[in-house]
C-alpha cells in the first residue's frame, strides 16, 4: 500500500500522554522507594519506577520505529486485526500455567513431608497463595486475556480498540502477577483468600482492569456483525463482575503512602461475609464465566458445527448471572454468619445446578453429529473432557453447599479434591484445548508439531487428575468421619493429630498425580515451542497483523 | 487442524442470512453467523427445565421450614424453629447425658480408685486418648515416645516422679511454666556465665559420658572431669549422678537422655544450661480430664 502523500509523523495523544504519565509515576515510585517503610515495599516501590521508566523508553523506541500512519482498522475491507498482545498473553500464560503448577507440586509435597518447608519464604503458607494466583490469575487471567481479544476481534470483525491500550492490559496484568508473587514470597498479603495482594497492587490491577473494560467495549461498539456473539456476553460479565468484586472486597485504607500494609474496612462477620461474596463468585466469574466463552467459540469452531441452542445459551446466561452472586454464604455453613443467610447461600446454590448445566448441555451438544472427530482430534477431545469435569463440578458443587452434607466435607480435602476437579478439569483442559488452537492461529502454521504429543499430554495429565481428585475425596470423607467419630463411652474416637497422620498416604498420591500434570504441561510447552519453531506455514501470508501491522489484511 | 475459515471473512459477510436447515439433525440456525459459527433454535431441554423448577419448588419449601430471609429488624425463622445454635447445644447436651454417670463416678473417685478399678479406668482411657493427641502429642508424640527435648513417658525415668500425685501435679501446673505451684529448678549457663572454662566443661562432658558407661574420648578427662563434676554438678545432680526429682535434675546414670549423648550435646547444655517449659494445664483443661490425663499417663508404662 503506497501512500500519495506521506503524512506528518507525530505521536498520537495515547502515547503522548501514557508517556508523561508513566515518566511522572517513576518519579514518584522512586520517592517512595526511598521514603518506604520496609524493604519489601521499597522492592515494589523501584519495580514499579522500572517497569515505567521502561514503558516511557518502550513507548518513545516503539514511536521511531513505526510508520507515520498507525494501522488502519480495515484494509480494502477486510478486519486488520490486532493479535500482538493475544500473543504475549498466550505465552505468558503457558510460563505461568507451568509455574503454578510447580509451585503446586512443590506444596503438595511440603504437606506429605514437612521437612520440605526450608526457608521463611519457601514455606507452605507464602507457596501455597503463590500457587493459587499463578494458577488461577496468571495462568487463567493470560487465557482469559488472550482468548478474549481474539474471539472479541474475530466475532465482531472489528480491530482491537487503541493502539497503546490493548498493550498496556496484557503488560500491565502480568506486572501485577510479579508484585503479586514476589510480595507472597516477601510476606506481604492481606490474608484474604484469592485477594492477597496488598493494597497498592489492587489499585493498580484496578486501572488495568478498567482499561481492558473499555478496550473490550469500544471494540465491541465497532462490531461489524448485527448482532454480539454469545461469547461476548460471557466475557463482558465476567470483566464487569470481577471488577464490582474487586473493588469490595479490597476496601482497605492504607497505614500511609510509604507502608505496603493497610485494613480492610469490613470487619469481623461482615468481613467474612464480603470475603466469600468475593471468594465464591472469583469461582463463578473468573473460573466458570469466561471459560464457557472459551467453549462457545473454540468448541463450535473445532468440531465445526452449530451452537446447540441459541435460546439455552441466553436462558443459561441470564441464569447463571443472576443466581450465582447469591451462593457465596455456603462457604460461611456453622460460623458465626446468621442462619438465615447460610440458608439462602444454601438454596442459590441448588438452584444455580441447572443454569450451570445449561453451559455443559450447550458445550456437548454442539457435538451432535461430530462426535467422531473425537477419535481424531485431541484437542477437541481436551474441550470435551473439560465440559464433562464441569458438570460434574458443577454438581458437587451444590451437593456439598447442603448444610448437612457440609457438615461432614467443610475444612477436610474433600473440598481440595472438589476445587480441583474444577481446576484441572475444566480450567486447565479448555485452557490447553485453547492454547493448542490459537497457537497454530496466531503464528500461521498449518497445524499443530505432533498430534500425538497432545495426545500423549491427555493421557498423562488425565491419569494425574484422577490421582488427585480421588485421593482427594477419600483423605477427605475419611478425614471428616474421623473427625466426627465417637465411641460408645460418648468420646471423640481420634485426636485431630491421628487423622492428620491418617492422611499422609493419600497426600503422596496427590503429590503424584500434580508431578504427572506438570509433566503433561512440559510436553505441551515442547509441542507448542516446536510448532513455531518447525511448523509448516500456512499459504496466506497474511495473518501476521501482529509482527507487520499496517501491511496486510488479517487474513 | 486446518484452521480456514476465510470465505467467512469477505467484506459485507455477516448481513442478510436466513434462517437454515441443519442437515444432519434437522434443526433451524437462528440465521445469525459470527466467523463460521451458527446457532441453531433448539428448544430447552425439557428435563433441564424441569428439574430448573424443581431446584426452584425445593427452596421455597427449605425457606418455609429453615431461617431464610432478612427483614428489617429480624429474619423469618422457619416454621421448625431451627437453629445452628440450637443443633449443637442438642448434641453437647445428649453427650452430656451419655457421659453422665460414668464422669460423675469418675470426678468422686481418686486417680488410685480409678487406677485399679477396671470399668472406671477404661472410661478415663476413652476420655483422656483423644485429649492427649489433641493436647500433649504435639511436644509429646502421638504415642507419648517424646522427641528431643520432649520426655518419653512410655520407660520409667520420670525427672520429676511417676507417681499418680507426681504426674497430677506436673500436667496442672506444668514446669517453669509461670504458675505458682509449678516445678522449678534450672541448670546452670555454667559456659555463657563464665562459672566453668572450655577445658573444664568438655572434661566434665566426658565424665558425664562415663557415669553411663559410655565411651570417652579422653581418658585424661576423668580425673579433672569428677572433680569439676562435685564441686558445680552433684549439688544437684548427686554425688553418684543419680539426680534429684525435687529439682528435676535428670539421673545421668541410666543411659536415658532428654537432649542426647553425645559430647557436643552435653558440652553445649553445660555451656548455656537447660531449662525447658511445660506448660499448665489447669484452666485450659477440666479436672475430670486432667484426671483422666493423669491415669492414661500412668499407664503408659512406667508409673510409679
Amino acid at each position: 500500500m503506497t501512500q500519495a502523500i506521506a503524512p506528518i509523523k507525530r505521536m498520537t495523544f495515547g502515547e503522548a500522554g501514557t508517556a508523561t504519565v508513566l515518566a511522572a509515576l517513576t518519579f514518584l515510585f522512586i520517592l517512595i522507594g526511598a521514603k518506604a517503610h520496609t524493604s519489601g515495599y521499597a522492592f515494589h516501590a523501584l519495580l514499579f519506577a522500572a517497569a515505567s521508566a521502561w514503558g516511557v523508553f518502550k513507548i518513545i523506541d516503539r514511536f521511531y520505529a513505526r510508520p507515520a500512519a498507525l494501522p488502519p482498522r480495515e484494509i480494502n475491507g477486510w478486519p486488520n486485526y490486532n493479535f500482538g498482545p493475544v500473543k504475549f498473553g498466550t505465552v505468558a500464560a503457558m510460563f505461568w500455567g507451568v509455574a503454578g503448577f510447580l509451585v503446586g507440586v512443590i506444596i503438595a509435597l511440603q504437606l506429605a513431608l514437612p521437612e520440605l518447608n526450608l526457608a521463611s519464604w519457601l514455606n507452605f503458607g507464602r507457596l501455597r497463595p503463590l500457587h493459587t494466583s499463578a494458577v488461577i490469575f496468571a495462568f487463567g487471567g493470560n487465557v482469559l486475556i488472550a482468548s478474549s481479544f481474539y474471539v472479541l476481534q474475530r466475532t465482531s470483525r472489528a480491530r482491537l480498540a487503541g493502539d497503546i491500550a490493548p498493550w498496556f492490559v496484557v503488560l500491565g496484568y502480568n506486572f501485577f502477577i510479579v508484585i503479586a508473587g514476589t510480595g507472597y514470597l516477601l510476606g506481604i498479603t492481606q490474608s484474604k483468600e484469592y485477594a492477597e495482594p496488598e493494597w497498592y497492587a489492587d489499585l493498580f490491577l484496578t486501572v488495568v482492569w478498567v482499561v481492558y473494560l473499555l478496550v473490550f467495549l469500544v471494540t465491541l461498539s465497532r462490531r461489524k456483525e448485527p448482532h454480539i456473539y454469545v461469547a461476548n456476553w460471557f466475557y463482558l460479565a465476567f470483566i464487569v463482575t470481577i471488577a464490582v468484586l474487586h473493588l469490595g472486597n479490597n476496601a482497605a485504607i492504607p497505614v500511609s503512602l510509604f507502608s505496603a500494609k493497610s485494613y480492610v474496612v469490613w470487619s469481623g462477620v461482615q468481613d467474612a461475609m464480603i470475603q466469600w461474596w468475593y471468594g465464591h463468585n472469583a469461582v463463578g466469574f473468573f473460573l466458570t464465566v469466561p471459560f464457557l466463552a472459551i467453549m462457545y467459540y473454540f468448541v463450535p469452531k473445532l468440531a465445526n458445527r452449530p451452537v446447540y441452542s441459541y435460546r439455552l445459551s441466553i436462558i443459561h446466561f441470564w441464569a447463571l448471572i443472576f443466581i450465582y452472586i447469591w451462593a457465596g454464604p455456603h462457604h460461611l455453613h456453622y460460623t458465626a454468619l446468621p442462619d438465615w443467610a447460610q440458608t439462602l447461600g444454601m438454596t442459590f446454590s441448588i438452584i444455580l445446578w441447572m443454569p450451570s448445566w445449561g453451559g455443559m448441555i450447550n458445550g456437548l451438544m454442539t457435538l451432535s453429529g461430530a462426535w467422531d472427530k473425537l477419535r481424531t482430534d485431541p484437542v477437541l477431545r481436551l474441550m470435551v473432557v473439560a465440559i464433562a469435569f464441569y458438570g460434574m463440578a458443577t454438581f458437587e458443587g451444590p451437593l456439598m453447599s447442603v448444610r448437612e452434607v457440609n457438615a461432614l466435607s467443610h475444612y477436610t480435602d474433600w473440598t481440595i479434591g472438589h476445587v480441583h476437579s474444577g481446576a484441572l478439569g475444566w480450567v486447565a483442559y479448555i485452557s490447553f484445548g485453547t492454547i493448542y488452537c490459537l497457537v497454530p492461529w496466531l503464528w500461521n502454521r498449518k497445524a499443530l508439531y505432533s498430534t500425538r504429543l497432545v495426545s500423549l499430554h491427555f493421557w498423562v495429565s488425565t491419569i494425574g487428575i484422577v490421582l488427585y481428585i480421588t485421593s482427594m475425596w477419600v483423605a477427605g470423607i475419611l478425614q471428616g468421619l474421623m473427625w466426627r467419630a465417637y465411641t460408645s463411652l460418648g468420646f471423640l474416637e481420634y485426636s485431630f493429630i491421628e487423622t492428620v497422620e491418617a492422611m499422609h498416604p493419600f497426600y503422596l498420591i496427590r503429590a503424584l498425580g500434580g508431578i504427572l500434570f506438570l509433566t503433561g504441561s512440559l510436553i505441551m510447552v515442547y509441542n507448542l515451542w516446536a510448532t513455531v519453531k518447525y511448523g509448516e506455514a500456512t499459504d496466506e501470508e497474511t495473518e501476521t497483523t501482529a509482527a507487520k501491522p499496517a501491511l496486510a489484511p488479517a487474513e | 487442524m486446518a484452521h480456514n475459515t476465510q470465505q467467512t471473512h469477505g467484506p459485507g459477510h455477516g448481513v442478510g442470512h436466513g434462517p437454515e436447515v441443519d442437515p444432519v439433525t434437522g434443526a433451524t440456525t437462528t440465521g445469525h453467523e459470527w466467523d463460521g459459527i451458527k446457532e441453531l433454535n433448539n428448544p430447552l431441554p425439557r428435563w433441564w427445565l424441569w428439574t430448573f423448577y424443581a431446584t426452584i419448588i425445593w427452596s421455597i419449601g427449605f425457606w418455609v421450614v429453615y431461617p431464610s430471609w432478612p427483614l428489617i429488624s429480624s429474619f423469618t425463622p422457619g416454621v421448625i424453629g431451627w437453629s445452628s445454635r440450637g443443633q449443637v447445644a442438642g448434641h453437647l447436651e445428649e453427650l452430656r447425658e451419655q457421659r453422665a454417670a460414668m464422669t460423675s463416678r469418675l470426678d468422686a473417685a481418686s486417680t488410685e480408685e480409678i487406677r485399679n478399678d477396671p470399668e472406671l479406668l477404661s472410661f478415663a482411657t476413652a476420655l483422656a486418648r483423644p485429649a492427649f493427641g489433641d493436647n500433649c502429642a504435639p511436644c509429646h508424640g502421638a504415642g507419648g515416645a517424646g522427641a528431643v527435648g520432649y520426655p518419653n513417658l512410655n520407660d520409667d525415668a520420670w525427672l520429676w516422679g511417676g507417681t499418680l500425685a507426681n504426674i497430677e501435679q506436673t500436667i496442672r501446673y506444668g514446669i517453669r511454666s509461670g504458675n505458682e505451684n509449678a516445678h522449678v529448678g534450672d541448670m546452670p549457663a555454667f559456659g555463657r556465665d563464665g562459672i566453668l572454662q572450655r577445658p573444664q566443661i568438655v572434661a566434665v562432658a566426658d565424665y558425664v559420658r562415663s557415669l553411663s558407661g559410655l565411651p570417652v574420648e579422653n581418658q585424661g578427662n576423668l580425673t579433672t572431669g569428677a572433680q569439676v563434676f562435685a564441686d558445680n554438678c552433684a549439688a544437684c545432680h548427686s554425688a553418684d549422678g543419680t539426680g534429684n526429682r525435687e529439682l528435676g535434675a535428670p539421673n545421668l546414670t541410666t543411659g536415658i537422655w532428654l537432649f542426647g549423648p553425645d559430647r557436643n550435646t552435653i558440652v553445649d547444655g553445660v555451656w548455656h544450661g537447660r531449662g525447658s517449659v511445660m506448660p499448665a494445664w489447669e484452666g485450659r483443661l477440666d479436672d475430670t480430664t486432667i484426671k483422666a490425663l493423669t491415669v492414661f499417663v500412668h499407664t503408659l508404662g512406667g508409673g510409679e
